[in-house]
């Protein structure tokens, strides 16, 4: 039996007919066309679908569609406002954080709610705060540089 | 413009994968399409009694189900093995079919028995779990020096001893003979544990038939989309090779794991084709566990021989090669040709010699991992150095001081004739370790390390030093060696009317940055602005041919391909502007994207030559339109970068666990195009190498269970667990290549996974701990910390 469910994604109204057991990552990739958030691992590790609902950094992979029932999403394609990058995504392209650009979404969502926590994070906090979020090309050496660098962009 | 090579131009290609727009396999949809479902077998060995599908078929909205059966029946064989390494008696390699399904018998956890199409993927996964398959199961095994002892159970029942071939390389009487002669003699036995190597995107594949034309298209997560047509087209279905278009887009990280042809890809052409539809196919992160071509797992035994001095006189080598279940697609070179030949190091030792045997084994199949071969080279080699500086009471850095090839530059001295086949291009080893050392205030940290072990702290410092070979390869010279494919690299340079540059490159990026670098490279060579030039790569529809990415061959071989058209475009715009000059060509000269009669102001622009080679109504006799060439560079000699490292321990008493404190990394890559892109490989690279020193390790049970099947079983480096890493350089250009260039990629996996256990070793060396099983986990750091009963 499919719900109805509607949500505000990236400041657009969107509505659909999903089967209850439909991932809240495959409704925003499969319906809704969203495929900047990525599947990395289908089981909460690898933080590739990392999307902020109501302001939180979630995992999407592990979110039903019908939970967002009437929630506020952002995705990365909601990032950049008026064709002007956020300073995270600002950030990953100056200090080179990113190769293959497969887990980046994941990482600049994560960083957001990282930063709104404490906007001016030490080295190690960086760290902690990305370890739920896996990336393999870069030694994460230059994601903490490019958070480092929002940080003090948003300062 | 100009000027651009040598400096951290930030990417071309960020944009998009910041912003999410990035085009990955999974992202294209296709009307029509439909989605796979591969059923596994959950077993490492078990003869297949009986498939039943029909209640899989029956299912709401599923599409079709084939088996191992369906392909037999097709008379498709499976997917080939391309490199042939031969017996040391002659006999030809043990090469079994590695089938697109099984039908008869399952090989490892994750074979493929069966596929279920369907409308949507959660179907597909409904009716896969409805397809009924009976095994019988059957006794497994999975370690490679069991697997070649007489009784124990077959992986292919025509293969005896699991033994797909025998190798050795060097001199084996000069090295038993340095051995019998030697003053001190180090040995180590360990096995180099096998890795998964888990691209954080899963391999994916669409096959998609145009039923009027008879053409194909293929969609596959690749490094190497050409040869992956070239295999499927002439090796597997027998399609011609012009009716089927490849296509790599962006692919989210490989390290090996996607240079291979995958059964999967044959699946969805195939399938394609019989249902005539298009079909998707996306791995699951526990199908990229049981699937994606595993690295490493070598079982050796390991001796070098020292006189008096500490002068090394003999390198032994005994290892047993995992291979899995079948031959992947560049197995066999793996432990033989990118592993043997690169065991003389940076160490003038005359005398060496490896044995190696390579067996199947009830596991997924092994190939080349992010380093293929040379880690394990430079593994034991300086595993052992460390050991053996310990044992004769030396100082690391000053015993492989001592033994460094001198410097050499490949021009002026002549290139280094290894006694392992190779000669190495140009090498100033003791420039690297120099740096290292200063850059690691090795005399401070010695004095730490003392202060430290005052204060009860267990502080360590290991070293490797390094050489590896890269820009693989001549290919007359791997054509002996076995290779089934050439190794060089095509480019297409286009300028187009108004002077703009298209570049289609058969390398392919899948993170490497190759849209900006070689950018630099042609807009610089130019003299236009960056903007001005756009790579492609990844279509084999509009790239003229290409063997793909790895072994850090892009920028040596593909770089030098796009050199070549370069070079022969500024050649044809001279004609055209000494045309135009009404001057002789030697009476030119080309720089700042101008062509400038010499001691005049006389100049005509690239944009203006770019137009006239399009509208040709003043123009040079004889001089063909257009300005565009195509160039396939064929490399002289591989490209041998080298390195110093030293690693920076700390272990927590308590637990066992240890910190990376410091990690410096001198490398020297030859030229370098991209600093900033150079700094990123190797951070990656030494995420990957610390990784398997400390973390990641691949287990199976002894029924052949895959017991690291996730990323909660497999542990892989997360950001806390390093420190900031010190990256620097030396430049010693590689002589034989246009850019001068040697390769980046592999250098940090390379030597970071030895100096790291040498830290460890060095601080648990007072008590008495000489080694320690990889991953170092805090459990088996803390019962060696434990085992002397101290």
């Amino acid at each position: 039996m499919k719900h109805s469910i509607s949500m505000t994604v990236n400041g657009k109204e969107y509505s659909g007919e999903v089967e209850p057991r439909v991932l809240l990552v495959h409704f925003i990739r499969d319906h809704l066309g969203l495929t900047g958030t990525h599947i990395g691992c289908d089981t909460t590790q690898c933080g590739a679908c990392t999307i902020l609902m109501d302001g939180a950094a979630i995992k999407s992979c592990t979110v039903f569609a019908v939970q967002a029932e009437g929630a506020q999403i952002t995705t990365i394609e909601g990032m950049a406002s008026n064709g002007e990058l956020h300073p995270l995504q600002e950030g990953f392209h100056e200090e080179h954080g990113l190769q293959c650009g497969f887990c980046t979404p994941g990482m600049i969502m994560t960083s957001v709610e990282l930063l709104n926590q404490n906007p001016n994070p030490t080295e190690a906090e960086i760290r902690h705060g990305l370890e739920g979020n896996y990336c393999r090309c870069t030694g994460y050496h230059n994601i903490v540089k490019a958070v480092q660098y929002a940080a003090s962009k948003q300062a | 413009m100009g000027n651009l090579i040598g400096q951290s131009v930030k990417r071309v290609e960020d944009k998009r994968f910041i912003t999410g727009k990035g085009n990955y396999v999974d992202d294209i949809k296709i009307p029509g399409m439909t989605y796979a479902q591969i059923v596994r077998s959950p077993y490492a060995h078990a003869k297949i009694v009986k498939v039943d599908t029909s209640k899989a078929e029956a299912h709401a909205g599923v599409v079709a189900v084939f088996t191992g059966k369906d392909f037999a029946d097709a008379g498709i064989g499976g997917v080939p093995c391309g490199w042939q390494v031969d017996f040391k008696n002659g006999d030809t390699m043990r090469e079994p079919p590695h089938p697109i399904l099984v039908a008869d018998k399952a090989r490892h956890v994750g074979d493929g028995v069966a596929i279920v199409i369907a409308e949507d993927r959660y179907i597909a996964k409904d009716a896969s779990e409805l397809v009924e398959v009976e095994y019988e199961v059957l006794d497994a095994v999975t370690n490679p020096a069991e697997a070649i002892k007489e009784g124990a159970p077959l992986v292919h029942d025509d293969i005896p001893n699991n033994t797909s071939f025998d190798w050795e390389l060097g001199d084996k009487v000069a090295t038993d003979e340095a051995f019998e002669n030697a003053h001190h003699i180090t040995t180590l036995e360990f096995v180099n544990q096998r890795l998964i190597p888990n691209a954080i995107e899963p391999r994916s594949a669409i096959g998609l038939y145009n039923e009027a034309t008879e053409e194909y298209t293929l969609y596959t997560s690749s490094q190497n989309p050409h040869l992956i047509r070239l295999l499927m087209c002439a090796f597997v279905l027998g399609i011609p090779e012009h009716k089927v278009r490849v296509v790599s887009p962006d692919v989210g990280g490989g390290f090996g794991s996607k240079i291979h042809h995958y059964t999967e890809e044959v699946l969805v052409i195939w399938c394609s084709k019989q249902i005539n539809r298009p079909v998707k196919w996306t791995a699951e992160r526990n199908e990229s566990f049981m699937t994606d071509c595993h690295g490493r797992d070598h079982v050796t035994k390991a001796e070098m021989a020292f006189d008096e001095e500490g002068m090394l006189l003999g390198l032994r080598i005994n290892t047993k090669a995992n291979m899995g279940a079948y031959l992947s697609t560049f197995a066999p070179a793996v432990p033989t040709y990118l592993h043997g030949t690169l065991l003389q190091g940076l160490y003038t030792t005359p005398a060496i010699h490896i044995d190696l045997t390579a067996a199947f084994t009830h596991t997924n199949v092994v190939d080349a991992y992010r380093g293929a071969g040379r880690p394990e080279a430079a593994f034991l080699i300086e595993r052992l150095m460390d050991t053996a500086a310990r044992e004769m009471n030396m100082d690391p850095a000053e015993l492989r001081r001592k033994n460094f090839i001198p410097p050499f530059d490949g021009v002026e001295q002549p290139g280094y004739q290894t006694q392992v086949a190779l000669q190495y291009d140009s090498g100033n080893y003791e420039g690297v370790l120099n740096k290292a050392l200063e850059l690691a205030d090795y005399k401070g940290l010695r004095e730490e390390q003392k202060k430290a072990r005052e204060e009860g702290r267990i502080m360590g410092i290991g070293f490797s030093t390094y050489v590896e070979a890269c820009g693989i390869a001549p290919s007359a010279l791997v054509g002996a060696l076995g290779a089934r494919a050439g190794l060089y690299e095509a480019a297409n340079v286009r300028v187009e009317p108004t002077g703009k540059v298209t570049v289609f490159t058969g390398s392919h990026s899948h993170g490497q940055g190759h849209e900006t670098t070689f950018a630099q490279i042609v807009a610089d060579n130019f003299g236009i602005p960056l903007e001005d030039v756009k790579v492609v790569h990844g279509d084999t529809a509009s790239v003229p041919f290409g063997m793909g990415t790895y072994g850090s061959r892009s920028l040596a071989v593909g770089g030098s391909a796009i050199m070549l058209s370069i070079e022969k475009i500024k050649a044809k715009g001279g004609r055209i502007a000494a045309h135009l000059l009404e001057c002789s060509v030697d009476d030119l000269e080309f720089a700042d994207g101008k062509w400038t009669v010499k001691g005049t102001d006389k100049s005509v622009g690239f944009g203006d030559v770019s137009l006239t080679a399009y509208v040709p109504h003043n123009y040079p006799d004889g001089e063909e339109p257009g300005l565009e060439f195509s160039s396939f560079y064929d490399p002289a000699n591989f490209t041998f970068p080298f390195g110093a490292h030293i690693a920076v321990v700390e272990i927590d008493k308590e637990t066992g666990k240890v910190e990376l404190k410091r990690y410096i990394a001198v490398d020297d890559v030859g030229n370098v195009i991209n600093p900033m892109i150079v700094d990123g490989q190797v951070h990656g690279g030494l995420a990957q190498g610390i990784g398997q020193a400390l973390l990641e390790g691949a287990v199976y049970d002894e029924a052949g269970q895959l017991l690291t099947g996730s990323m909660l079983d497999y542990t892989m480096p997360r950001a806390d667990d390093f420190p900031m890493f010190e990256v620097d350089r030396t430049v010693t250009p590689c002589p034989h290549n246009p850019l001068g260039v040697k390769g980046a990629g592999e250098t940090g996996t390379i030597a970071s996974t030895p100096a790291v256990v040498n830290a460890v070793i060095d601080a648990l060396s007072p008590m008495g701990v000489k080694d320690i099983r990889m991953p170092m986990t805090p459990e088996r750091v803390w019962k060696a910390m434990h085992q002397n009963g101290n």
